[in-house]
């Protein structure tokens, strides 16, 4: 679904009317047309998508570039970077196991209600981030349904980091398992028939077989679940408790330093959050390319 | 920390390791229990220890800079020392859902008194936190008008607020407590103005006919005022002052009539107490005092050098002579009754598409 | 792009194994595994939202949600997400076209940046979007503070939802239908009506589901640049925000329900008219 468009193809083949006029007017036509398309596009995402990254990096090193090395070490923003980290780290390792084993009950299970399943797994995407704040608060805060409990077992799981893991986990959880479901449908059972009548178990038919035929899939979900968990700030605002230096993301530390009239420091954190999400998308782009080779011979 | 994160660390690598097992199961699930087993090892490391030398600090946003000053000068001092601080800073109204909620706090610093009220609600604080030399409070403020450098529309108070053409802004009541306030303030000025009551509701009709914007909290309101929406900005004085110091480009009046803005601070029973009230008691002392003051904020003891750089208005009003929260928020804001609320609805109705 | 084990890997697979009991365990213990973990994410926190909606029964969750903001602003939400999916459905399927079929300069960085907006926290988002659409605009356009400034925002988070839906499939067209009808005298007009579009169809359906369920939750984008006046700009997200910081949970979780099964809604209708295109397709 997330391909980069690297090939090259023909762009003089648009259609052609065949009539009275003149090849060359026809051509010339074409050409005018394909231009026109083309600085359409270019001017909207121009406006849409070039400017708002071009004033990003403006506006962080506009004062130069000490302020920017100052807003960087800041303890506040150290422990910001490494919590994001911390919590990606655990919510997308999840998000892709689980997120496996659901897109192969999906496609390979035999079981009623898998449209049921299916809509489960695409529910985080239509509930708001704010929401699912609202909703883990229902869960666990103190007044919620298991606050007491839990807090009387010694469990922190609101405003301390389970819960940020929690909820960073329910916002990216679709992807891994939409990514693979139409790569798993594609590779068939051929391979995986043919390896259970060699005599090999289910679990080496998917280590061996299933999973190195799912590989992009996975690879493009993971890509995708970081990229969205790194960037999560709506759900996590609500159950994070905003304490300084222990519970603030990334993206909380922009919006902390922008209520503080800190513009440097909410830009500076903004660029670093940017080159993250941007690194993701050049792992994204590069696997890609090893993609279209393979396909290609 | 840095043991039990260690230890998380290593949980996280070793399902990774090519580990030679009989079966491809228990692989799987050892690797899942493992990340399992990391994520709750970090509930661990994540559940608050309330050792004896820290104290949760919870406060609404606009103090951030204040306490950056306190937090340091109370350490400083030998009842202060050697205790570390957490601080959480955020809208009044969510910080105190928060700790209802079961955020840690052993110290809550509210724009409102309602706020702190929720929790003696919830059992967190006692029902007579405010009953001290300074009834709760630990800062007092005055609701000013915000307006450009230079005053290009001549704003001189609330009257010239209703003016057609003067853009106003002042955050969502219905999300920051800010926001009441600065209502009740130009409520109230009506009232000690010398007009009833009924005309005092035209005035705030007229008053949101004018409303241009109401971001979701005094901060936002003022992030939208600096980007150059609207004319004139209802806020806490404090936050003039600190802006002012920022060299933005703006001045502020003090109109004749406005409220006092009180701000009320309290100790949560079954934390660390002790030392929470310590802490309290500086903010309250003088030496204390003259720190918030050097932040713009006006003291609640008598006596604190620099505290004659505030103007007193003519007609200062607290929130109890409009009857007190309690009845202000059930008349003026109740989500379907209040006035305020029919106000903006039936401004909505009539401009909106 | 599928990949087939070769037959190295298929010989080292040792004889066969005592079938059924392990391989059964293992599935039952994956499939609990399994239910416990999405129970955990989605099932309770969704349970609870409803149940707390549902506090005080039917009759209160119809006023909660028809009272006259909430109205507006779920109103505001739906209606800019419908406008905003329908300008993404254009421009970009004219994207996904222009990259795929046109070659210029730069055409791979612009390429890789189209994801960005995806990537980029919401947070990021609206204060970039401030900065660059505000007061202080360097382009001299303010759309800050208006309807439109919602609509701006929710165009941003959105746009490589239908690009990269479209492209993949674009990439898989056969030139040779193109170029058949082409010499037959259809005009690129017809060409792209009768061929192109209806293949794009499911692609660009299934893009604009999600750039709906994207634009009706988002929140943190919103937040700074709207002056989230009620009535007028009050978005629901925002909306519901208000009301949980108001202590009005109820109210918010029946907001948010609603504004659930609108996403849900959605969602379901056009993955069923997929499932109904696709079988239609030779």
């Amino acid at each position: 679904m997330f391909s980069s468009g690297a090939a090259s193809i023909s762009p003089s083949s648009a259609g052609r009317v065949s009539g009275p006029s003149p090849a060359t007017d026809t051509a010339r036509a074409a050409h005018r047309r394909k231009l026109g398309l083309r600085t359409v596009a270019l001017v909207y995402l121009g406006l849409l998508l070039l400017a708002p990254v071009a004033m990003i990096f403006y506006r962080t090193f506009e004062h130069g570039l000490e302020p920017v090395w100052n807003s960087i070490t800041a303890p506040n923003a150290e422990h910001a970077f490494w919590l994001s980290i911390e919590i990606v780290a655990i919510a997308v390792p999840l998000n892709t196991i689980f997120g496996i084993g659901i897109a192969l009950l999906l496609e390979r299970g035999r079981f009623w209600g898998k449209a049921v399943l299916g809509l489960i797994i695409d529910l985080p995407f239509a509930i708001s981030p704010v929401v699912v704040g609202l909703s883990l608060i229902l869960v666990y805060g103190k007044t919620g349904w298991f606050g007491d409990w839990l807090s009387e077992q010694g469990f922190q799981v609101i405003f301390s980091i389970p819960g940020m893991v929690i909820a960073t986990a329910i916002v990216s959880l679709p992807f891994v398992a939409r990514e693979t479901v139409p790569v798993l449908r594609e590779l068939g059972t051929d391979a995986e028939q043919a390896a259970e009548t060699l005599g090999a178990g289910p679990w080496q038919t998917f280590w061996r077989v299933t999973l190195p035929g799912i590989r992009w899939g996975v690879v493009y979900g993971v890509v995708l679940t970081t990229a969205r968990a790194l960037g999560e700030f709506g759900a996590v605002s609500i159950v994070s408790g905003r304490i300084e230096g222990q519970t603030q993301t990334l993206p909380l530390y922009v919006q902390d330093r922008f209520e503080n009239f800190d513009s440097t420091g909410a830009y500076t954190a903004a660029v670093v959050l940017a080159l993250l999400a941007l690194g993701t998308l050049l792992a994204m782009n590069l696997l890609t390319r090893r993609t279209r080779r393979k396909a290609e011979g | 920390m840095l043991i039990c994160c260690n230890s998380i660390l290593m949980l996280l690598v070793f399902p990774m390791q090519k580990v030679a097992m009989q079966t491809r199961t228990l692989t799987v699930a050892v690797s899942l229990l493992a990340v399992l087993a990391a994520a709750l090892g970090l509930t661990a490391c994540g559940s608050s220890s309330s050792s004896s030398n820290s104290l949760a600090l919870v406060a609404y946003s606009t103090p951030q800079g204040a306490y950056e000053k306190l937090i340091p000068a109370f350490q400083a001092t030998s009842e202060g020392k050697g205790v570390s601080f957490s601080q959480s800073f955020g809208p009044s109204g969510e910080q105190s859902r928060a700790v209802a909620n079961g955020l840690h706090a052993d110290v809550v610093n509210f724009s409102l008194a309602p706020d702190v009220e929720k929790l003696v609600k919830a059992g967190l604080v006692s029902p007579s936190w405010n009953q001290n030399a300074t009834h709760g409070f630990v800062t007092n403020s005055v609701a000013v008008i915000i307006v450009r450098k230079g005053n290009p529309k001549h704003i001189t108070g609330w009257n010239d607020l209703i003016k057609p053409g003067v853009g106003v802004l002042t955050p969502n009541p219905f999300t920051s407590g800010s926001a009441r306030w600065n209502i009740m303030a130009a409520y109230g000025a009506q009232l000690k103005e010398g007009k009833t009551p009924a005309q005092a509701l035209e005035y705030l009709k007229a008053l949101f006919g004018n409303v241009v914007s109401q971001d979701s909290s005094a901060r936002n309101a003022l992030q939208t005022f600096l980007a150059g929406r609207g004319d004139a900005l209802i806020d806490y004085e404090d936050e003039a002052i600190s802006d002012e110091k920022k060299g933005a480009a703006i001045e502020y009046i003090v109109p004749s009539a406005t409220i006092l803005i009180q701000n009320p601070i309290a100790v949560l029973s079954g934390g660390n107490t002790a030392e929470a009230q310590k802490f309290v008691n500086y903010l309250l002392s003088p030496a204390g005092q003259a720190i918030w003051v050097s932040k713009g904020y006006r003291p609640v003891i008598s006596g604190v050098p620099g505290a004659e750089k505030f103007p007193t208005p003519k007609s200062l009003f607290t929130i109890e002579s409009l009857g007190g929260w309690k009845t202000v928020t059930k008349q003026f804001f109740e989500p379907e009754t209040g006035i305020v609320t029919k106000i903006e609805q039936s401004l909505g109705v009539s401009t909106s598409k | 792009m599928s990949q087939r084990p070769n037959s190295a890997s298929l010989q080292a697979l040792p004889a066969r194994r005592a079938p059924a009991l392990g391989a059964r365990g293992a599935g039952a213990l994956g499939k609990g595994l399994l239910g416990i973990y999405l129970s955990i994410l989605v099932l309770l926190p969704v349970a609870a939202l409803l149940s707390k909606a549902s506090t005080g029964g039917t009759h209160a969750f119809w006023r909660e949600v028809s009272n006259p903001e909430a109205v507006a602003a779920i109103k505001l939400t739906l209606i800019t997400s419908a406008i905003v999916v329908v300008i993404n459905a254009v421009f970009g399927t004219l994207v996904a076209w222009v990259l795929v079929r046109d070659e210029f300069p730069g055409k791979g960085i612009v390429n890789a940046l189209i994801d960005l907006p995806f990537a980029l926290p919401t947070i990021v988002a609206g204060v970039v979007l401030l900065a660059l659409y505000g007061k202080n605009s360097p382009l001299g356009i303010d759309v800050a503070f208006t309807r439109a400034s919602v609509g701006l925002a929710l165009l941003f988070v959105t746009l490589p939802f239908v690009v990269r839906s479209v492209q993949p499939v674009l990439l898989e067209l056969d030139l040779a239908m193109e170029e058949a009808a082409a010499s037959l005298g259809a005009s690129p007009w017809t060409v792209l009506r009768r061929i192109v579009l209806p293949t794009l169809a499911p692609a660009i359906i299934s893009g604009v589901a999600l750039s709906f369920a994207r634009a009706v939750g988002e929140f943190g984008s919103l937040v700074l640049i709207t002056g989230n006046l009620p009535f007028k700009t009050d978005a629901g997200s925002v909306y519901i925000f208000g009301q949980i910081q108001d202590e009005n949970l109820a109210a918010a979780a029946a907001v948010s329900v609603v504004l659930l099964l609108a996403a849900l809604l959605v969602i379901a209708l056009l993955t069923f008219a997929l499932r109904r295109r696709s079988r239609h397709v030779l």
